[in-house]
């Protein structure tokens, strides 16, 4: 065995077994733990295969970001999760069935599958002198570039969308009203009294403070 | 040799994961979320194996795209999350039917 198939098999039975303990663990903060472990290691697979910059922006993206997002939100909500654990015996045997049917059906799609004997000679030649994060530029910022902006536009789309959800105003806080604030008439609210020593002032003018 | 049958199968045993997630764990919705994630990610696979054997660089361009779309759809299925939790004290999926369409 090569090194190049021993690290392949490690990082494809890592990502294998991290994406099975992700949905199969009890606590979701493992689960989230463990979906960050399958993304690394196909990170690894990607680079594998050449495709570092796609490899480098799951690690980042993903990782960094969305995982993270995850984590934020199981550790936020305050929920009984044995609870919700504890139906997961019911549904065992329907998934099983569910996932053995896609996986014969896989298997056969694969079974049948082969390679055309002329496409070897079809496939591009590979391309030399150039890293893959920079011909990947050329392509996106050239030939996609429209998609590149829609892909922005999902962003701010789903940016807002999530602010708009998740904003409350609570009413039962105190705030600064900078408008008020600026409007505030001194006339109208502040006095200059001559206070009687031992006998104490009451408030003179409607809404002054005592 | 590795070759491109290799990442099919991962990508394929990855797949089968996630919807096997997705039917265990019908009460939670963030392991739900999770297990979409897990079926983008073996799609992510399928294309970067078939872009790199192939020597098309397209199968990686539409990998960020389908990674832009997967980093949006987690925000914005966290943030109903959030907001349903807010309102009903759990997250259980059983209950979303409130709105009643």
């Amino acid at each position: 065995m090569t090194a190049h198939a021993f690290i392949f098999y490690v990082f494809a039975v890592t990502t294998l077994a991290g994406g099975l303990m992700t949905v199969i663990s009890r606590n979701p903060v493992h689960s989230v733990l463990w979906l960050i472990l399958s993304f690394l290691s196909s990170a690894g697979l990607f680079v594998l295969l050449g495709a570092e910059f796609v490899a480098m922006l799951l690690v980042i993206v993903y990782v960094g970001a969305v995982a993270v997002l995850f984590l934020f939100v199981v550790m936020m909500l305050d929920v009984d999760f044995a609870e919700l654990k504890a139906e997961m015996a019911r549904y065992m045997p329907l998934a099983l069935l569910i996932g053995l049917i896609i996986i014969m059906q896989l298997a056969i799609a694969f079974g049948v599958w082969h390679v055309d004997a002329g496409a070897s000679g079809r496939i591009a030649a590979p391309i030399t002198g150039i890293d893959n994060t920079r011909a990947i530029g050329l392509l996106l910022y050239d030939r996609y570039f429209l998609l590149f902006q829609l892909a922005g536009m999902i962003l701010l789309v789903a940016m807002i969308g999530a602010i708009v959800l998740t904003l409350r105003h609570r009413q039962d806080v105190k705030r600064q009203d900078a408008l008020a604030q600026m409007f505030r008439d001194p006339a109208k609210t502040l006095a200059i009294l001559d206070v009687t020593p031992g006998q104490g002032v009451t408030a003179p003018i409607e809404g002054a403070r005592q | 040799m590795i070759g491109v049958e290799h990442y099919l199968t991962v990508s394929a045993a990855l797949f089968v994961i996630g919807i096997f997630g997705l039917f265990l764990n019908r009460k939670n919705i963030i392991i739900l979320l999770m297990s979409l994630e897990l079926i983008l990610l073996a799609v992510n696979i399928n294309f970067v194996a078939f872009s790199s054997f192939m020597g098309d660089l397209v199968g990686q361009i539409f990998t960020l795209f389908v990674l832009t779309v997967a980093a949006a759809e987690a925000a914005i299925g966290l943030a109903i999350l959030v907001c349903f939790f807010r309102n009903r004290g759990t997250i259980d999926v059983e209950d979303v039917n409130v709105m009643k369409g």
